[in-house]
This record gives C-alpha cells, sequence and structure tokens, in this order.
C-alpha cells in the first residue's frame, strides 16, 4: 500500500476512533452552543443578530479540541521517532497528520456548524456560506494548530500550552469568515473576505508543515 | 551590519563593549526622557483633546517599541536557530518581557487616553486589537519558554514560535485593519509630510528616542544578566562532577 495514504488512513483512524471522532468534538460544539442562548438570554432578535458569528467562535474553540492528540501520543509512544526516520519527509508526515485530523473532526464540524446558526436564528441562507467558510476555517485551523501541538512537545501542561499558542494564530481566520458571513448577511459583496479566508488556509498548508518538521526534530532530539 | 553582529558574537567582546554601552545608554535615555517630558508638559494644550494630549508621548512610543522589540526578538531567533549562536537566544529570551512590557504599557496607556477622548475604557478598533494580539504573542512565547524543562529544546521552540509569529504580525494587523478602522489615521508618518504640529513633534520625537535607548540599555543589562546565569549553571554542574 502507498505508505502516504497508509498514514492518512492511519491517523484518520486515530482522530475518529478511541474516544475522539465526533462524539466528542461534536458533543462539545453542542455543548458550547447551547450555552450561549442560556448565558445571553433567548430572545430571538438578539440571538439571531450574533448566531452567524457565534457558530464561528465555537468552531473555532472546537478545533483546539483534539490538538493535545495530534502528536503527543506518537512522540510518547515513539512512533514519531520511527516518523522522522522513515522515506516519507517529515514536513509530508506532518501535513498528513494534519489532513488526517481535518477530515475526522474539521469536516463534519463544517456540517454542524451551520446548523448550529439556524438553531440559534441565524437565516438559513447564510448556511452554504457557512459551511464553506468551516471547510476552508477549518483546514486553516487545523494546519496553525498543529505547529502549536507540535511546539508543545515535552512541555508540561502541553493542552493548555497549545491553545495559548494557537489563538493569536487564529485570529485572521476568524475576522476573514466572521467578515464574509457578516458582509453576506447585511447583503454587502462577501467574496473579499472568503478568498483572504482561502488564502490564509493556503498558507497555512504550505508553510505550517516546515514549522511542525522543525519542532519535531528539536522534540526528538 | 553583519561585522557588527559577528564582532558582538563572541561573548567575551560582547561583555567587555556592554559592560559601558549599557550605562551610558541608559544616561542617554534618562536625559532624553527629561528633556522631552519638559517639552511635552510645557507644550500648548491641544484644541481638541486638551491636557489628555500629553499621554500621547508616553503611549505613541511604547507602542512603537512593542512592535520594535518583536522584531528584534524575531530577528535574534532566527540568528540562534538558523546559526546556532548561543548570545542571540540570550538576546531572545531577555527581549521578551521587555516587549511584553512596553505593549502592556501601550494597552494601558492607550485605556486611560481612552476614556476622556472616547469617553470609553476600550474599543474594538483595529489598532488597539492588533496591539492586543501582539501581547498575546509575547505571552505564548514566555510561556512556551517557561514550559519546556530541557532548556536548548526550550530556546528552540520558542524561536521557532518567534518566527512563526514574526510571519503572522504583518498579516494579523492587516486582517484586523481591515476588519474594522475607527482609530485615527496614520499621524506622523503620514504620506504627504506629518499632520502634527511640530511643537507635540519634537517632544514625541525624543520621548521615542528615550524609549529606544531606555530599551537598549535594559536589553544589554538582560542579556549580561543571561550569560552570567548560564556560567553560574556551567559551573555549577563542572562541580557537581
Amino acid at each position: 500500500m502507498n505508505p502516504a495514504l497508509g498514514l492518512l488512513r492511519r491517523e484518520i483512524a486515530i482522530a475518529w476512533g478511541r474516544g475522539g471522532g465526533l462524539m466528542v468534538t461534536g458533543g462539545f460544539f453542542a455543548g458550547a452552543t447551547l450555552l450561549l442562548p442560556l448565558a445571553s438570554g433567548p430572545e430571538p432578535e438578539r440571538l439571531a443578530q450574533i448566531a452567524p458569528g457565534a457558530a464561528w467562535t465555537v468552531l473555532a474553540l472546537s478545533a483546539l479540541l483534539g490538538l493535545e492528540r495530534l502528536f503527543e501520543r506518537d512522540y510518547e509512544d515513539g512512533a514519531l521517532d520511527l516518523m522522522a526516520h522513515a522515506s516519507l519527509p517529515l514536513e509530508f508526515t506532518c501535513a498528513l497528520k494534519c489532513l488526517g485530523h481535518w477530515l475526522a473532526t474539521g469536516a463534519p464540524l463544517a456540517v454542524l456548524a451551520p446548523l448550529a446558526a439556524i438553531a440559534l436564528g441565524a437565516s438559513p441562507a447564510l448556511a452554504p456560506l457557512l459551511f464553506a467558510c468551516a471547510l476552508a476555517g477549518g483546514l486553516a485551523f487545523a494546519f496553525t494548530g498543529g505547529i502549536g501541538a507540535a511546539l508543545s512537545l515535552g512541555a508540561r501542561r502541553g493542552g493548555l500550552l497549545t491553545a495559548v499558542i494557537v489563538l493569536p494564530l487564529f485570529v485572521p481566520p476568524v475576522i476573514f469568515g466572521g467578515g464574509a458571513l457578516h458582509a453576506l448577511d447585511s447583503g454587502l459583496p462577501w467574496r473579499a473576505g472568503f478568498a483572504l479566508l482561502g488564502a490564509y488556509a493556503a498558507a497555512a498548508v504550505a508553510l505550517g508543515p516546515l514549522a511542525m518538521a522543525a519542532a519535531c526534530r528539536n522534540a526528538l532530539s | 551590519m553583519t561585522q557588527a553582529l559577528a564582532f558582538l558574537y563572541n561573548p567575551h567582546r560582547f561583555m567587555a563593549f556592554s559592560a559601558w554601552a549599557a550605562p551610558i545608554l541608559g544616561a542617554l535615555a534618562l536625559g532624553l526622557a527629561t528633556a522631552g517630558l519638559w517639552l511635552g508638559f510645557t507644550a500648548p494644550e491641544d484644541y481638541q483633546q486638551g491636557d489628555t494630549v500629553r499621554i500621547m508621548f508616553i503611549h505613541v512610543p511604547a507602542a512603537w517599541l512593542g512592535l520594535f522589540v518583536y522584531l528584534c526578538l524575531g530577528g535574534a531567533s532566527f540568528l540562534s536557530l538558523v546559526f546556532r549562536q548561543a548570545l542571540a537566544d540570550a538576546a531572545a529570551r531577555a527581549a521578551a518581557p521587555l516587549g511584553a512590557v512596553f505593549t502592556g504599557l501601550a494597552l494601558v496607556t492607550g485605556s486611560l487616553w481612552g476614556k476622556p477622548m472616547w469617553g470609553t475604557w476600550w474599543v474594538w478598533d483595529a489598532r488597539l486589537t492588533s496591539v492586543f494580539v501582539l501581547f498575546l504573542f509575547y505571552l505564548a512565547y514566555m510561556a512556551l519558554r517557561a514550559a519546556i524543562d530541557d532548556e536548548a529544546k526550550g530556546a528552540r521552540a520558542a524561536a521557532i514560535l518567534a518566527l512563526v509569529g514574526l510571519v503572522n504580525i504583518p498579516v494579523v494587523h492587516w486582517s484586523v485593519e481591515w476588519w474594522n478602522t475607527l482609530h485615527q489615521g496614520r499621524t506622523v508618518f503620514a504620506a504627504g509630510g506629518s499632520r502634527a504640529a511640530s511643537v507635540f513633534l519634537v517632544p514625541l520625537l525624543l520621548m521615542s528616542l528615550s524609549y529606544m535607548a531606555g530599551f537598549g540599555s535594559l536589553w544589554l543589562v538582560r542579556i549580561r544578566g543571561e550569560v552570567w546565569r548560564r556560567r553560574a549553571a556551567a559551573a555549577e554542574s563542572r562541580l557537581a562532577r
């Protein structure tokens, strides 16, 4: 079997199964969405105003969840050492790990995000754009998040540290996606924000693996 | 530039250089600050902002320095990562808390300025938000450094993060600008010459130079402290054997 495909399949299986996967991230997503109307009051007009932004924020937070498992387990059981010495370049391996993580958790959340926004009272016309934004944004979150996960290998309280490192890097995609949604909601041109979100995701996919591989090599050295 | 850096790479030469450069820069900072504050407090009141315009002399240089120190941090991290220079790593480590303090000072004074001017402590406008994100970058750098027990590994991980931040800060800045612009636009470096009156510009310039010199002095002192700390640790491990 093609080693790259095999690795991707393994990563998806790990991210999806063993207590991870949609049950956890989807459950977190649903729970955090539930808290919003409980905290800010159930008035439909007010909720409808903040619904797309709220769904988008909760999506960004949910993207943090599985990051701790992305490299930590492989680092602890030695699999990462094998990957660093395998024929596949470590950069490519890191990219595949992030891709698998996104396919198993980010992509399913992209389906849930429009549902949550509509449940909060957003116009159903927003749903296609929110779905597309969540797909592209999820890719950006997975690849920038991978940098944080790789950097905090070997650190104490790695999961919390990953979140502290990664959240500032989430600022541009959150702005671009939120801007596109807001523009569509108020009848303005939304393509610019969506295109910028896609550009950020593409840059993260291209450059993120370099930083991740450097961080993994450093942790293994 | 590269020759100057190559000269300073040698820790002995660096220690000899910084032993007199740090006090001179410190004295220069104090002198410039005295002149800048004197001119700043004797400047006439702004016709719109009244006395509160004087916060500018504290606030604007702090914001500039917050960004400038990050550039220093990124440059030093690059040198330590690519050329494995121990002194460059000491410089990066020494710069981070200073940058965080300047950024924090810019946030606090900006907030104090915003209350009388805009009627609110904080607005989510472009400049404030991007300075806030810069502050978070400093926090993340220091948190990562502190959380990894192996010092060499922590240093390299933090250097990688600093470079990631260096790529990201222009993007963050630009994206935040795109998101919202309510803060007043560029004044000092506006196209077609400055729009600020020279009574305000001269003290602002003096204060900026004072901040720069003060940062240089504190930076050198902190790098010296870091070099001493490492020498002490090395001596300790020699004794233990």
